[in-house]
């Protein structure tokens, strides 16, 4: 991919401000639409995007694939975690008015911000995990047939 | 426009197309979803369906080939078995009750409650939001375990870790990319 001049600059440009507004999904998931699912899947695309125009040998620099294993666990870890601590709490299983008993609807904030971040991450991983499956065989097709 | 971009898929043979066409086909509906006023699903439709779907597409066709085989069989059949079905779906469709109608099972079931209840108990302006982490937090749990689960499938079907592994060590450095 050493010719397309106009695409590696525009790449360049683009992942960070899809980075950006992926955790803008993430985070403001309370306030407008969006979440963990798709705040996951908008971030997986930047990271595919730039396997796709950098090949996959830089893209797994960044981001190496027993990272991406670990993490696809990650986040249903950090989901049921949040789930289990409010158990040790005392309350039953998420239940997120145990994080700030005296206030329970900022507990709920906390738990629901948790909880989300767990999906994040698990849908980010899974998908790049899937796309490094794909992408790591080698192609039967050369570029010049596209 | 659903139906053009359908029909479209059908008629081509060139895979890449078709990828691009089913791209445009869940833009369309992401559009369809935010007549209906569903804007978390037309998100989700888009970012998911116009964007990875398409792509992971992209890459499975880079390891299988770019044309469809031409099929010698008679389409009679298969035509047949979609025809039923879409005259049983459509015939489903008229018990439905009218769309925003407010005596709809779904709005009188539990909607409501969580509708009138959000605001003070979770306190946040997303009610899809609350619902979707709070009160049907277990159900959220289980999509994420299926993500989960859906994602250790695939690597161990494509990418055969461990036996990679123990070809690697067999032929020492197999150059992998």
């Amino acid at each position: 991919m050493r010719h397309h001049l106009i695409l590696r600059v525009i790449t360049k440009l683009l992942v960070g401000a899809i980075m950006l507004f992926a955790f803008y999904v993430q985070f403001h998931g309370d306030f407008s639409p969006g979440g963990g699912f798709q705040a996951g899947v908008i971030m997986a695309v930047a990271f595919i995007l730039y396997g796709l125009v950098f090949s996959l040998h830089n893209v797994q620099r960044v981001l190496p694939p027993w990272l991406v294993h670990k993490l696809v666990a990650l986040g249903v870890l950090i989901y049921a975690g949040t789930g289990v601590v409010s158990m040790f709490l005392g309350y039953t299983f998420l239940d997120y008015g145990s994080f700030v008993p005296s206030h329970p609807s900022s507990g709920q904030h906390y738990g629901i911000l948790a909880v989300e971040l767990g999906v994040g991450v698990t849908v980010t991983a899974v998908m790049v995990a899937i796309y490094y499956a794909f992408a790591g065989r080698p192609p039967r097709l050369s570029d010049e047939e596209w | 426009m659903l139906v053009l971009t359908a029909v479209a898929v059908v008629r081509m043979r060139s895979l890449f197309a078709i990828a691009m066409l089913s791209g445009v086909f869940s833009l369309l509906s992401a559009l369809l979803f935010i007549t209906l006023d569903a804007v978390d699903v037309a998100f989700t439709e888009a970012a998911v369906g116009a964007g990875i779907s398409a792509v992971l597409v992209l890459g499975t066709l880079a390891l299988t080939s770019r044309f469809e085989k031409p099929t010698k069989r008679s389409p009679a059949l298969p035509l047949f078995v979609v025809m039923v079905t879409g005259a049983a779906l459509i015939y489903g469709t008229l018990d439905m009750p009218n769309l925003g109608s407010a005596d709809a099972p779904a709005q009188l079931h539990v909607g409501p409650d969580y509708l009138e209840r959000s605001v003070e108990e979770i306190d946040i302006p997303n009610v899809v939001t609350s619902i979707l982490a709070s009160y049907r937090g277990f159900d959220t749990l289980g999509e994420t375990a299926v993500v989960f689960t859906a994602g250790i499938g695939v690597l161990m079907l494509i990418s055969g870790l461990s036996r990679r592994r123990r070809r690697d060590d067999e032929d020492d450095e197999s150059e992998e990319v």
